[in-house]
């Protein structure tokens, strides 16, 4: 049988990824159904993080799938020495689809690969984040109206933050322009841009952050600046404010520009911003909700025209 | 200098000087019952000079010779049998290694699960893991 996994979605193709997002936009018009009624969807978070377990077993309960799971590696056998194998293994028995979380990088993968039932990859290690991307490329392509010639900006940790990773790769054949803006310690990974220069994707690197240099933008990335990223914490202590988004600071930006954030937020985005027509953030986390029913619903093999034409639908 | 004619079994030839004690340790040499000789510092034609292995009745599985391709891609194998050369190779690093390599990241699920290791080829000197995605040189490689 065809494993119908989501490990990545790197290497997607543009009408895999459109296929993604239409699905994504009926979910949004008609998020409640009974499409997933007497199915059970697993959540094993091996490593805990609230809010992408609450969106994922929000997206199965809208859909009327039972929930199994945990939340906390702790009160799970794993603490006790079982394999990442027997678990899922365990698990399979029991789910129809299993959503993972794990500190370790490539443990979705390896997943996929001693189950037939789907994995959906809810991020691994520093590694790979595929629903996260999912609902950015939703986010983006719902605010600008296509995913074609858009200037990007990432600002603040770009070394560690694997979102904006995924996004760069998922973006590669749209024809982006990337403004990549941190602070030295924190600059994207060469492997990166490397990879956009394999791939012609352009970008420019740049440290300041003002309202001159962020007017282009389509679309404003901001991620979190955290303490314990830096060696040199003098440096953390240079750059810490020089990296937070002001209301004062959109005074010049495009009309379309939207600002995301993967969210948690700490003080990288000031208060005062979340009243501006800019700021698309907490929709974004919303967006969240119709990509993950989506991922679901394609893990287990049901297809847009059947959402389309869905008889189960809760008004 | 003079060596005995093998009846059956394998020469490696072309060890550069540095790895031959490498590859007499990979082997486990110590283990074997039959004829072994190690030369190292010999005259080549194509390198300055070389270090060489035979060995008396062993016949290399393909995973022991993915194994000597990664410490020391280059060498050439020659299977003797009978007092005949029934197979010389230039030995080269496969597209795919099963379990031969261990990832150099310690967050890598292939070090925390009792699993197989899987690395891809990306050119003569990177190795790429199939589950981290971590490029890794072939220079630092470590032999799981
Ligand atoms: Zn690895």
């Amino acid at each position: 049988m065809e494993n119908r996994s989501i490990v990545s979605i790197a290497d997607y193709r543009k009408d895999k990824i459109q296929y993604l997002l239409d699905m994504a936009r009926e979910f949004e018009t008609h998020p409640n159904r009974e499409l997933l009624k007497g199915k059970v969807v697993a959540t094993l978070f091996f490593e805990p993080s609230t809010r992408t377990r609450l969106s994922f077993e929000t997206a199965a309960n809208r859909l009327g799938a039972k929930v199994i799971g945990f939340s906390d590696p702790k009160a799970t056998s794993s603490s006790k020495g079982e394999t990442l194998k027997d678990t899922i293994k365990m698990v399979s028995s029991y789910a129809d689809v299993i959503v993972m979380r794990h500190k370790l990088e490539g443990a979705a993968l390896y997943a996929s690969e001693v189950t037939n039932i789907p994995i959906i990859n809810a991020g691994d290690g520093s590694n790979l984040h595929p629903s996260q991307t999912m609902l950015d490329l939703y986010s983006i392509y719902k605010t600008q109206g296509t995913l074609e010639n858009l200037n990007i900006y990432m600002v603040g940790d770009l070394k560690y933050g694997r979102t904006v990773h995924s996004l760069l790769m998922s973006m590669r054949t749209y024809n982006p322009t990337f403004h990549f803006i941190a602070p030295k310690e924190l600059e994207m990974p060469e492997e990166y841009k490397l990879y956009c220069k394999q791939n012609g994707i352009k970008y420019i690197e740049q440290q300041d952050f003002t309202e001159e240099t962020i007017a282009d933008a389509d679309i404003l990335y901001m991620t979190r600046v955290q303490r314990e990223r830096f060696t040199d914490l003098m440096e953390y202590e240079r750059v810490k404010d020089a990296y937070v988004l002001k209301a004062n600071m959109l005074g010049k930006c495009k009309e379309n520009m939207k600002i995301l954030h993967p969210l948690p937020r700490v003080n990288e985005i000031e208060y005062d911003v979340d009243d501006s027509k800019h700021a698309y953030y907490f929709e974004q986390a919303q967006n969240g909700l119709y990509a993950r029913e989506a991922l679901i619903c394609d893990v287990l093999g049901i297809t847009l025209d059947e959402v389309r034409n869905d008889r189960t639908i809760i008004k | 200098m003079m060596v005995a004619a093998l009846e059956s079994g394998s020469v490696i030839d072309h060890i550069p000087t540095d790895k031959l004690f490498t590859i007499a340790q990979l082997l486990e040499l110590e283990n074997f019952k039959e004829e072994v000789v190690i030369a190292n510092n010999l005259d080549s034609q194509i390198m300055t000079r070389k270090g060489l292995i035979k060995i008396a009745g062993k016949f290399f599985s393909e995973a022991e010779i993915n194994k000597l391709a990664v410490v020391c891609p280059n060498i050439r194998l020659t299977v003797i049998k009978d007092y005949q050369v029934v197979e010389k190779r230039q030995v080269t690093l496969p597209d795919t290694l099963t379990n031969i390599v261990k990832c150099a990241n310690p967050v890598c699920i292939t070090n925390n699960e009792p699993m197989k290791t899987v690395f891809y080829r990306m050119d003569t000197q990177t190795l790429k893991c199939r589950y981290c995605g971590k490029e890794q040189k072939l220079k630092d490689i470590k032999l799981k």
